[in-house]
């Protein structure tokens, strides 16, 4: 563990109890990382705190690295994410979760200076290659994003739309079909079979969120982002959303940021903690919740700081 | 420390209190000053409506004077062929001479026969003419028509000439006056509404005058300038705004072209001149040649509204599109572009509005001639609407200074239609994420 980043979270630390402690002297600090480093057991090259693979995994990442222009804003992140299973990512703001799931599916690409580094593999296809086709990865990876985004076309529009543009229905009723079933797992049918044709700007945030997520899963993708899907939402739209993470998760993978350690807590099964662009650690969402393993998940997790 | 807490309270009350009368006073100032601003503004613009209109709205009617023209067979035809060419080469002032001849008997004299006779418009024989080439029965028949009468009769019945201004200071002469009032007496004259204002060209004739040849070149200027600055400033604007990489050479075009949208309009006219009429040899006065020119002086801003249209789609869409599997292309003209083009559009109007009114360019390739046809494609020789009232400006007579007012009427209204068209797709198309 590298001096400077612990002094930072020391810092951090001291800043959040106490203001009027001074820093600890460099010697000080040396002697700290080494008992953290005996504490938690870890190895120099892997600080994360527990187990970050999964027993049948989707997409694993190894050393993942990203660049905004000179900020290094992710450090050697490796996560794997499981068939079926949600992986929740918290963190305070800016720790790095949503440009960690950002380039799952290369959505960082359209950052100009953003630059990844690192073994990212879906079903053991790099999906940081230079030949990767991003279309189809982006196929393969879906995104939910945190401010619900419907096109400003109808609500049939908005969920056909992927269908269409990869060619998944050779005719309309199959579209239809698609549709119909997109907007019935994603729970919304009910609600708008009547107004199909009406626009998706229309409905109410919560709605537009589900659709958000049912155009999502038209295109019948091997794992769903999603990031902070239920921050701009009211608590009511917020459960019906969890309750659908909950039955997605049946078949997809997930990896869900979020802010509310409650909702972690609720719909996910592994939890990794995000601390300044590292993954501090990754365990159970029942043991990171119980037992935490480091002391900053456990300051994070108990509402100490963030 | 209760007393000393609540003292200092009222000291800081005391002071808010203070400030707040003169806040609210500089706020009601400022106020004030926006309101006399916008009305001083619309009353620049009033004045100026007012006053064109006052000038220029008598220029829709025309004095016309009734005639009983005898189609004198022997004057048309003396051949009896009825043969077209003869028909069309006859003598019809001749019909309106002797017409004004036999209502005034008493006229001898060549100077007052001439003068008589210059009451009604030389155009009055094009509309005999005219009439008889549709339908050759009516030559040898008597018919009572209304024909246009000279331009400063028309000013003297629209009450523009002072009658008791000394005869030697008028160009209608007293005896002229006394005729006139003759026939005004017999109910011989009349003002009709002016077709002819808005379906003939150009003319030396006042009365016989017409923005109908303007127009069409505008029109078909107007086209041609669309049709190339429209894509070609889209086109522009998404590659640099989407597409383009980011380095030296796109910041330099870039600059560049924020700064030909600062470029005196007479500079494309001097480019058009010598590209365009020198080195590619398109004809001289061509509205096709006007329309490249103001392609090249309103892309930059189309380039510039189009890019600003794109710039102000939200990334949530770009977001949505790309996370679902479009390609940046996809992306791009699925939802970036549609979603931009009220913006273009309304961009795109704008330019073209400014290109309608626009006369300098023209000027230095030609448009500016004396064009008495109506063109009738984009490479016939032509003259646009606000080159025409810069030309009937500079006119010696009367009669031009109220057309030149019309013309003008004519051109707002064009230009005010092009602005509520804009306002109009910009709120149709609006979208609202």
């Amino acid at each position: 563990m590298a001096v400077e980043a612990v002094r930072q979270d020391i810092t951090e630390e001291l800043g959040r109890t106490d203001n009027k402690v001074d820093l600890p002297s460099m010697s000080e600090l040396a002697s700290y990382v080494a008992d953290q480093d005996t504490e938690s057991g870890s190895e120099a090259d892997s600080p994360t705190v527990g187990d970050y693979t999964a027993a049948d995994p989707v997409m694993t990442v190894r050393d993942c690295n990203v660049f905004y222009g000179d900020t290094h804003a992710l450090i050697d992140v490796n996560l794997d994410i499981g068939r079926n299973e949600v992986v929740a990512l918290i963190g305070p703001s800016g720790c790095g979760k949503s440009t960690f799931i950002r380039c799952l599916n290369r959505m960082n690409d359209t950052i100009d200076i953003a630059r990844v580094t690192g073994d990212l593999r879906l079903y053991g296809d790099d999906i940081n290659a230079r030949k990767t086709d991003v279309v189809l990865l982006r196929a393969r990876v879906g995104m939910v994003f945190q401010k619900p985004n419907p096109f400003p076309k109808s609500v049939y529009e908005n969920v056909a739309y992927g269908p269409r543009l990869h060619g998944l229905a050779s005719n309309r009723a199959e579209l239809d079909e698609i549709v119909q079933t997109s907007l019935e797992r994603a729970g919304l049918w009910d609600e708008v079979k009547d107004r199909l044709e009406e626009p998706g700007t229309g409905l109410s945030g919560g709605q537009q969120q589900r659709l958000c997520i049912a155009r999502t899963i038209a295109v019948s993708p091997e794992v769903i982002l999603m990031d902070e899907p239920c921050s701009a939402l009211d608590p009511i739209a917020t459960a019906r959303i969890e309750d659908l993470i909950d039955e997605l998760s049946q078949n997809y993978a997930i990896a869900i940021v979020t802010h509310s350690m409650q909702q972690a807590a609720r719909v996910s099964q592994r939890t990794a903690y995000f601390h300044l662009g590292r993954v501090i650690e990754v365990d159970t969402t029942d043991k990171v919740f119980t037992n935490p393993g480091h002391k900053l998940t456990e300051d994070y997790v108990t509402g100490r700081f963030g | 420390m209760t007393s000393a807490s609540s003292s200092s309270q009222d000291d800081v009350l005391s002071k808010v209190r203070a400030s707040l009368d003169r806040r609210y006073k500089r706020e009601r100032r400022f106020r004030l000053y926006g309101a006399a601003s916008a009305i001083l503004g619309l009353a620049f613009v009033a004045i100026l409506f007012a006053s064109i209109f006052s000038n220029g709205y008598t220029a829709f009617w025309q004095t016309h004077v009734q005639l009983d023209i005898y189609f004198d067979p022997d004057i048309i035809d003396p051949d009896g062929q009825r043969d077209p060419q003869a028909l069309s080469g006859a003598n019809y002032t001749k019909l309106v001479r002797n017409a004004m001849a036999e209502l005034f008997p008493g006229v001898s004299g060549r100077r007052d026969r001439r003068a008589l006779n210059g009451l009604v418009s030389s155009g009055a024989a094009y509309e005999l003419r005219r009439m008889v080439l549709e339908d050759p029965a009516v030559v040898g028949s008597k018919r009572t028509l209304w024909l246009a009468a000279d331009d400063e009769v028309d000013m003297l019945m629209k009450g523009y000439i002072d009658r008791n201004v000394p005869q030697s200071s008028r160009r209608i002469k007293d005896n002229q006056i006394g005729w006139i009032d003759e026939l005004v007496g017999q109910d011989r004259v009349r003002q009709q509404f002016n077709r002819g204002f808005f379906t003939s060209g150009d003319s030396r004739e006042p009365e016989l005058a017409g923005i109908g040849g303007a127009t069409k070149g505008s029109m078909y200027m107007l086209i041609v300038t669309f049709l190339l600055s429209f894509p070609l400033g889209i086109a522009a604007a998404v590659y640099l705004e989407e597409f383009a990489p980011r380095n030296r050479w796109v910041d330099l075009i870039e600059v560049n072209i924020n700064n030909l949208a600062a470029v005196p309009s007479i500079v494309f006219g001097l480019l058009g001149l010598a590209v365009f009429i020198n080195f590619f040899g398109l004809p001289r006065s061509a509205p096709v040649v006007g329309g490249l020119v103001l392609t090249l002086m309103t892309l930059p801003t189309i380039i510039i509204a189009s890019r600003a249209a794109i710039t102000a789609v939200p990334p949530s869409v770009r977001e949505a599109a790309l996370g679902v599997g479009a390609s940046h292309m996809q992306m791009v003209f699925h939802h970036v572009v549609p979603l931009a083009m009220p913006g273009m559009l309304t961009g795109a109007i704008i330019g073209m509005a400014r290109a309608l009114g626009e006369s300098a360019p023209l000027l230095m390739i030609g448009m500016i001639a004396f064009i008495v046809e109506v063109p009738g494609t984009p490479f016939d020789p032509a003259t646009a609407l606000p080159v025409q009232v810069y030309l009937w400006a500079d006119s010696p007579e009367r009669a031009f200074v109220e057309r030149t007012s019309a013309a003008i009427m004519v051109l707002l209204a064009f230009l005010l239609v092009m602005n509520a068209a804009a306002i109009w797709l910009r709120k149709k198309f609006e979208r609202r994420w």
